[in-house]
């Protein structure tokens, strides 16, 4: 029997679930593996019998938490995919501002009807099995995840920073360009796309296990960069990680 | 006389979760609603502080699948607030982006969400056997588009080589003129597409609404990347006037946020370019709108999809000459890992860009040390939602005798037909029946 597969979706832009739509012809061959069940975004049929539930986004209101718990149940693995459900994701900016002003800024004097709380990772609400890391994942990892989840195997997801990667790839260095960059203490499994098409790393896979801070501070204080830089552009996609610290 | 009690629930994907709420007692409707309780992101709110380099960045996540189409809008915002220049060259590779992302949309739109309604199936995934020539066509199409994006943009989804003042990285003129090669070898793909979608048009449902259209319109071309505000009702008038036009306001049952203008909703998207710009688009195009007797000013929304497959047609023809001007000009270099250089300043810009499903405008206030202190961003399928509700309300009474299930399937495919932010929207579903 093919594995019941399910898609379901929170607060974020839907960009990991189109990178399944990208997968173009090997949609077909991925469909050979398993049964889909449930996708709100392509199909009409829907079924809470699913083995595995694939999760996008993040958890922003204390009232989704209950339909998180719902499809943890029903699973018997839970997959992350996406920045916004494996480390908070974008969405966690808001997290250093006053919430109330946060409503106000978007909904005025009608503020008060929109909940929301401190954006999170999925696994700040229930346990997670698996993670599919980068804004917006990439399709070759997540069918690297499901082949590894296939065959019941824990999938290799590198710890180390993207600057090895980088480094591989020659690129030189954004700080040598003059710009801040967060590959440092970013977990790598991108190949350090970003850096790869003339920008910086901006973190999208989170941090590292262990990221060296020390090391850091040095590239720091080498390219005359400072803590603020520093600050700013770890808020960008490290916000619920850092405050976990 | 008929009761009836509809609630689909989650239909849509409007950046996420839309609702239908349909009560009839007797005959007599009570209740007919759209709402969208989407968890809301604060977008406009999160961006405050940041920086004039990183805003396209952050709001390219607005939506994953008009993300060239936000960081283009969000470029042109920073641009004009602080009056960086754009190159010819790369006002071009900004449109090849565009487009790129408009036939990735739209084939998605088309071939995935809106197929299998006309085919009688839940989803694409049962036509890839009992269809599997079509299906691959469209995967085909869809593959194309996304590998144009790839090679503009670096990326297909939030992309990277657009910055502010031009581009991080280009593409080789051998690569633009592979991708020439490609486009002009799609035109049969178009043509079974275009035959597919006609001899399945009739089950698309003949409703019209008078509403007014609103999309950018511009003298020389079909207006996608820039030009000015257009209104079937209202005329043409400067994108700074955008705030008169837009109106947004707030119903306590939707997180998402509605808009109008001088009547009750306005409609965006394909179809409202059309109307507006019709004689704009390449002769193919228009050929293709002929099959469907598609002319301006076309008041049925459910006609929106084939609005995009002629927009498609287009965006096929138009990438084509852009490559074409860009290779008589010959592509100019940059250095690796390009950084224009821009001199910061406090100021006000507004962009406005044609996306997949309509006019998107971005609004940024930055102050002198280039931090954002106010933002702005009207998105198209927020300006669509009163649309949507008024047209449901028309279109309800209209199909009451019909069943329970088919009423559902005809406001599914309603909802579906304005592409509400796609990935989003709208094949999705589960209907409770209450």
């Amino acid at each position: 029997m093919k594995p019941k597969v399910a898609f379901f979706d929170f607060a974020g832009c839907e960009g990991d679930q189109l990178q399944i739509a990208n997968l173009e012809e090997d949609i077909l061959a991925l469909l050979g593996q398993v049964e889909v069940v449930s996708f709100r975004e392509v199909m009409k049929e829907h079924s809470d019998n699913y083995d595995i539930a694939f999760v996008e986004g993040s958890c922003t209101r204390l009232q989704d938490e209950d339909r998180l718990k719902q499809i943890r149940k029903n699973a018997k693995l839970v997959v992350a995919i996406g920045s916004c459900a494996t480390i908070g994701g974008i969405n966690s900016l808001k997290n250093y501002k006053d919430l109330d002003d946060v409503r106000k800024t978007v909904y005025g004097e009608q503020a008060r009807l929109f909940d929301t709380y401190a954006a999170r990772p999925i696994d700040a609400v229930i346990p997670v099995d698996a993670y599919v890391h980068g804004c917006p994942m990439t399709k070759e990892e997540f069918l690297q995840v499901v082949k590894s989840l296939l065959l019941g195997k824990k999938p290799d997801i590198p710890n180390y920073p993207v600057c090895v990667e980088c480094k591989k790839n020659e690129n030189i260095c954004a700080f040598e360009r003059g710009q801040y960059c967060v590959g440092t203490v970013t977990r790598a499994g991108c190949n350090s796309c970003c850096v790869n098409e003339g920008t910086i790393c901006w973190g999208c896979r989170g941090l590292v296990d262990n990221p060296n801070e020390n090391s850091h501070k040095e590239v720091l204080i080498k390219y005359g960069q400072t803590v603020d830089d520093a600050i700013a552009k770890f808020r960008l996609y490290f916000g619920w990680q850092e405050a976990k610290r | 006389m008929k009761n009836l009690d509809l609630e689909v629930h989650h239909i849509t994907r409007v950046e996420g979760h839309g609702n239908i709420y349909v009560n009839v007692k007797k005959g007599v409707i009570e209740r007919c609603e759209w709402a969208v309780p989407e968890a809301p992101r604060f977008f406009e709110a999160m961006v405050l502080g940041r920086q004039w380099n990183e805003l396209h960045h952050i709001t390219s996540r607005i939506c994953g699948i008009c993300s060239i189409g936000h960081t283009l809008a969000s470029l042109k915002a920073t641009e004009a607030a602080m009056g960086i220049p754009l190159s010819e060259q790369d006002l071009k590779l900004r449109k090849l982006a565009l487009h790129a992302e408009n036939m990735q949309s739209h084939v998605l739109h088309l071939g995935y969400l809106v197929l299998p309604d006309l085919m009688g199936a839940g989803s694409v995934i049962p036509l890839a056997a009992s269809n599997p020539q079509e299906v691959k066509i469209v995967i085909r199409l869809h593959r194309l588009a996304n590998e144009m994006s790839n090679m503009i943009c670096g990326r297909t989804t939030h992309p990277q080589r657009l910055i502010p003042g031009g581009f991080a990285k280009l593409p080789t003129m051998k690569e633009l003129t592979k991708l020439r090669a490609r486009l002009k070898d799609c035109v049969p793909d178009l043509q079974a597409v275009a035959g597919l979608f006609k001899k399945l048009a009739p089950k698309l449902p003949d409703f019209t609404r008078e509403t007014e259209f609103i999309a950018l319109t511009k003298k020389d071309e079909y207006a996608l990347y820039d030009g000015d505000l257009a209104s079937t009702d209202t005329g043409k008038a400067p994108v700074s006037e955008y705030l008169s036009y837009a109106n947004e306001y707030i119903v306590p049952i939707s997180t998402a946020k509605r808009a109008k203008h001088v009547r009750d909703s306005y409609m965006v998207g394909a179809l409202a370019r059309f109307n507006l710009n019709f004689d704009k688009l390449s002769p193919m195009a228009k050929q293709a709108a002929a099959l469907f007797d598609l002319k301006p000013v076309c008041h049925n929304p459910f006609m929106n999809s084939i609005a995009q497959l002629v927009e498609t047609v287009h965006s096929v023809g138009d990438s084509i000459r852009l490559i074409d001007d860009i290779e008589a000009s010959g592509l100019q270099s940059q250095p690796d890992y390009h950084k224009p250089d821009i001199k910061v300043k406090a100021g006000r810009g507004i962009g406005a860009v044609e996306v997949p499903r309509g006019i998107l405008f971005h609004d940024y206030t930055y102050n002198q040390k280039g931090a954002c202190t106010k933002a702005n961003c009207i998105i198209p399928t927020n300006q669509n939602h009163a649309n949507i509700e008024l047209d449901m309300k028309a279109l309800l009474p209209k199909i009451l005798d019909k069943t329970e299930k088919e009423i559902e399937l005809n406001l599914e495919m309603l909802v579906r037909a304005y592409d509400p932010c796609i990935s989003c929207s709208t094949h999705y579903v589960t209907v409770h029946f209450v």
